[in-house]
């Protein structure tokens, strides 16, 4: 924890709050383009700004300024432009004609680069994973405070990008879900849209030198994907993303002092270790989300697996008890018929024991009364489903799967129905008794 | 026909193998040094220049011909992520590899690690993918740049180790095209073969998977097997490239390509031809270019040679290149024009051509009245007449009206015919009201095909052979 001891708020502190700008700056607009699927616009924009970037430092000779500034917010709408132009015109797909254009523009200002080279101090590295640490050292002199010239951008950004989207809330919510709604209400999506792609440009340039494109390619994406995971509104949507954005440059950076010793090395890039904890924060909340994480829709998943099989023990057992067979059932030759591992049966009759449909003897498990009125209904949800597919001219050979299936989705109205416009028989297709409903039973 | 283009596809492929296999292994020194720069290149006298300029070739080959697949899948940022994904398995490789004992520069174990790290990135992309509300733009988007990020931090690590040149791996990123060396080629020639082979022994399952993967799936092939080993397939050629030509010009060679062959055929084995071509063309004379001037970089003027490339096909592709569309369109809306004039002297004089029905039966229109028809211009309108009476349908006579020759009088009662057929079954068999089937079948007209209407002659019980023309459903309009 060596890294941390020498921290210090004047001058990591400005690094940190150079980093959390650029994040939450970045994580604003890109909640729009995750929406609406255009993620990776982010990444050509930024990526394409480059040779705008480098043509107004050949022509100014210098390396800040409002001339870089429009030339390369320029070249960032004429990204997204040409995208337009050449998936319209060309009836290419949106990802071929992104990585056309973007790929081009690149190369067009790395070639610029090499030729200004000589005279200019341009550094592709540098455009890619930036300086943050150097940050600093950089500072204008406000009020009397000497503040970096990059937290002042940063925090102009920011301005912009809320002012943006707290004006154009309503414009950019209704053209995200139904641009087609928003044209004929009478806000353009299409200007919506370069609009958006002129504040990601902004964006972009603005945290070019700081923190290189890669931190804020990762920002536009990584946190809006993590909300959207965790919310259904836009508003909270966006003041989650904000938040994720923040935690994880705060995050990034007392790694990017730590981390590295437990190694035994010194720091490493800052910008990076925030890309690498917004990701780390993306993995725990695709993990853990409620509802729609991957343990989510797994337990969800395993919860129908196992009442299902329960289900089926039960109407096993009552066929058992159908055939004649008047002793305890044993858990192995359950699981044996049902095709169950040991511990799924057992999962199985616990809950079953549970509800008081089961009960276990010495010598095995038994049905109890109220069990067997479950088990009943079930068997014959099974035997009227077959009854009614063979009436509808289903073939009798797949009759038995089909309801295997059905049979755990049908409550008291369904059978009602079935048996109603089912052929009126007291036996199902393959000669079984179907058992008559039970005044007294809830609809499961 | 069919057994034809699996043959000729068959035979590509030998060619391509061959081709792979004899560029990778030849490249022995020769000493000439007494050229003008330009001559050197181009006789590739220069054993570096030689080398660069074949492996930039293979490499354009190779990746146009896989990106094909990776663009009909929709998929064609895909590479774009992978190559990214690849970043950290490199940082990773070159900081472990002492312990396990090996060099941490030697080539074969930084392609281990970007391998391992861009097999992570696969299943990562594919397991983000299947999570509710998220879709490909967004897995791909966080890939990349989550990837990216982590093997930057790891590369800013390394730099620090005593032996951590990172001249090695920032090649990684940027390229070092100019730098090539044999084995780079060589290895880009093998992957390339290795990445060929697998397309043409899956081709069928590969083009049912790009052309309808829902189709493949109820025909039981394992689809998501597919997907991995098109993947794979991309990676492999992605890895053997990117050392030599960095991550944005591999995506390039990757996607624009293919994107440029897709204006020039719509049958997938040319296409996958074309895009080789393509990819090798820019590959050849962007590496050439950049050996003659020496201080472009070369990685930046092969992306640009192929975005020329791209550009010239998507204004002059033979299938769907913007001028030919424009060309189509303009033929199109001539012939629809030259049939609105026809029609419009014929239903001008229909009248008196009805109750005379012996010949002469002369029709003759006014330009005047030519010109109320329709939301024409004069000029316009001037210039159709010139071109039909160049096709010998109307001539201008002395007295300015605008008559039908006897080719044209047929082809007009022809074209009224149709236009009329159409307008009936739109009544009597389509229910659209009849104030509206004038301009619907206006539409419609142009297009009939003779079966069609043949069979709306059946259907409107009209006798065949003899051709009556109906009556106007809105006659007071027409007459």
């Amino acid at each position: 924890m060596d890294g941390l001891q020498s921290w210090t708020w004047s001058y990591d502190g400005w690094v940190m709050l150079g980093g959390l700008l650029c994040a939450v700056a970045a994580s604003l607009p890109g909640n729009f383009l995750v929406l609406r699927r255009m993620s990776l616009l982010g990444d050509a924009v930024s990526h394409a700004v480059l040779p705008g970037l480098a043509l107004a430092f050949w022509i100014t000779q210098s390396r800040s300024g409002f001339p870089v500034f429009a030339g390369a917010v320029t070249t960032g709408l004429i990204t997204a432009m040409l995208t337009q132009w050449i998936r319209d015109v060309g009836k290419v797909d949106e990802g071929a004609s992104i990585g056309v254009v973007f790929t081009t523009l690149f190369a067009a200002g790395l070639l610029l680069m090499s030729q200004a080279a000589p005279r200019v101090d341009l550094d592709p590295g540098c455009v890619l994973y930036g300086v943050l640490e150097a940050s600093p050292l950089d500072t204008v002199t406000i009020a009397g405070f000497g503040i970096p010239r990059v937290v002042l951008m940063l925090s102009i950004v920011l301005l912009i990008n809320i002012a943006f989207i707290v004006l154009m809330f309503k414009e950019l919510l209704i053209s995200s879900f139904d641009p087609g709604l928003a044209t004929t209400a009478g806000c353009s999506a299409r200007l919506m849209h370069y609009l958006l792609m002129v504040i990601v440009a902004i964006t972009t340039v603005a945290s070019f030198e700081a923190t290189g494109n890669i931190l804020v390619v990762a920002m536009l994406i990584v946190p809006p994907s993590t909300a959207l995971l965790l919310t259904d509104r836009l508003s909270r949507m966006i003041l989650i993303s904000a938040a994720v954005a923040a935690a994880s440059a705060i995050l990034g950076d007392a790694a990017a002092v730590t981390v590295p010793r437990w190694f035994g090395f010194r720091s490493t890039s800052t910008a990076a270790m925030m890309t690498v904890c917004a990701g780390l924060i993306f993995l725990v909340t695709a993990i853990c989300a409620p509802g729609r994480g991957l343990m989510a829709v797994w337990l969800r998943r395993q919860r129908l697996s196992l009442r299902i099989l329960a289900e089926d023990t039960i109407a096993l057992m009552y066929r058992l008890d159908e055939r004649g067979a008047d002793e305890p059932v044993q858990a192995s030759q359950l699981s044996r018929k049902l095709l169950s591992s040991t511990l799924q049966t057992w999962m199985a009759l616990q809950r079953q024991r549970f509800r008081g449909w089961v009960v276990a003897e010495l010598a095995g498990y038994r049905l109890t009364p109220a069990g067997r009125q479950a088990a009943a209904a079930l068997v014959r949800s099974h035997r009227l489903w077959e009854t009614y597919l063979v009436h509808e001219g289903v073939d009798a050979g797949v009759i038995h799967r089909q309801a295997e299936v059905l049979e755990h989705f049908t409550g008291r109205s369904l059978r009602d129905k079935l048996q109603a416009e089912g052929p009126a028989s007291d036996r199902d297709p393959h000669g079984s008794v179907i058992p008559t409903e039970d005044p007294d039973l809830a609809p499961p | 026909m069919k057994d034809r283009r699996l043959q000729s596809l068959r035979a590509m492929a030998a060619l391509l193998l061959c081709s792979f296999l004899l560029c990778g292994c030849g490249a022995t020194p020769i000493d000439t040094r007494s050229e003008s720069p330009l001559l050197r290149v181009l006789l590739l006298r220069d054993y570096n220049t030689r080398v660069v300029i074949l492996g930039a070739t293979l490499l354009g080959t190779g990746a146009g011909f896989v990106g094909c697949f990776t663009l009909l899948r929709r998929r064609a940022l895909t590479g774009d992520a992978l190559s990214h994904a690849t970043l950290p398995g490199v940082g990773l490789a070159f900081l472990l590899a002492p312990v396990a004992g090996l060099d941490g520069k030697s080539l074969p174990v930084l392609l281990f690690g970007a391998a391992v790290s861009g097999g992570l990135g696969v299943m990562a992309i594919l397991t983000i993918r299947a999570l509710p509300r998220l879709k490909e733009d967004a897995a791909l988007g966080i890939v990349l740049s989550v990837f990216f990020g982590a093997g930057i931090a790891i590369l800013s690590i390394a730099q620090q180790l005593e032996s951590g040149h990172l001249a090695g791996l920032e090649s990684f990123i940027y390229g070092r095209t100019a730098l090539m060396t044999a084995s780079d080629a060589r290895l880009i020639a093998w992957s390339g073969v290795a990445a060929t082979a697998t397309l043409f022994v899956f081709y069928r399952q590969f083009t049912l998977l790009c052309f309808d993967d829902g189709f493949a799936a109820s025909r039981g092939y394992p689809v998501a097997l597919l997907d991995v080993l098109l993947m794979t397939v991309v990676m492999l050629i992605t890895i053997a490239g990117l050392q030599a030509v960095g991550l944005v010009l591999m995506i390039a060679l990757l996607v624009i390509p293919p994107a440029a062959a897709r204006f020039w055929t719509h049958q997938l084995h040319r296409m996958v031809l074309i895009s080789a071509a393509i990819g090798s063309l820019s590959g050849l004379i962007g590496s050439a270019i950049s050996g003659v001037f020496a201080d472009l970089p070369s990685g930046a003027v092969i992306v640009l040679v192929c975005a020329g490339l791209f550009f010239f096909s998507l204004m002059f592709g033979g299938a769907r290149g913007v001028f030919v569309r424009a060309l189509r369109r303009r033929v199109l809306r001539q012939a629809i024009d030259r049939e609105h004039l026809l029609r419009g002297i014929y239903e001008l004089r229909e009248q008196e051509l009805r109750e005379r029905e012996s010949q002469p039966r002369p029709a003759a229109a006014r330009l005047t009245e030519l010109h109320e028809l329709r939301t024409w211009t004069v000029r316009q309108l001037q210039r159709q007449i010139s071109r039909c009476e160049s096709e010998g349908l109307v001539w201008r006579r002395a007295d300015g009206e605008i008559e039908l020759t006897e080719r044209g009088l047929i082809e007009a009662e022809r074209l009224v015919h149709n236009h009329r057929l159409w307008e009936l079954y739109l009544m009597t068999h389509a229910d659209v009201a009849a104030s509206r089937v004038d301009r619907q079948a206006d539409a419609v007209e142009h297009v009939l095909e003779p079966a069609l209407i043949a069979r709306l002659e059946q259907l409107m019980e009209q006798e065949r052979g003899r051709r009556i023309i109906p009556q106007s459903p809105h006659a007071k309009e027409v007459s």
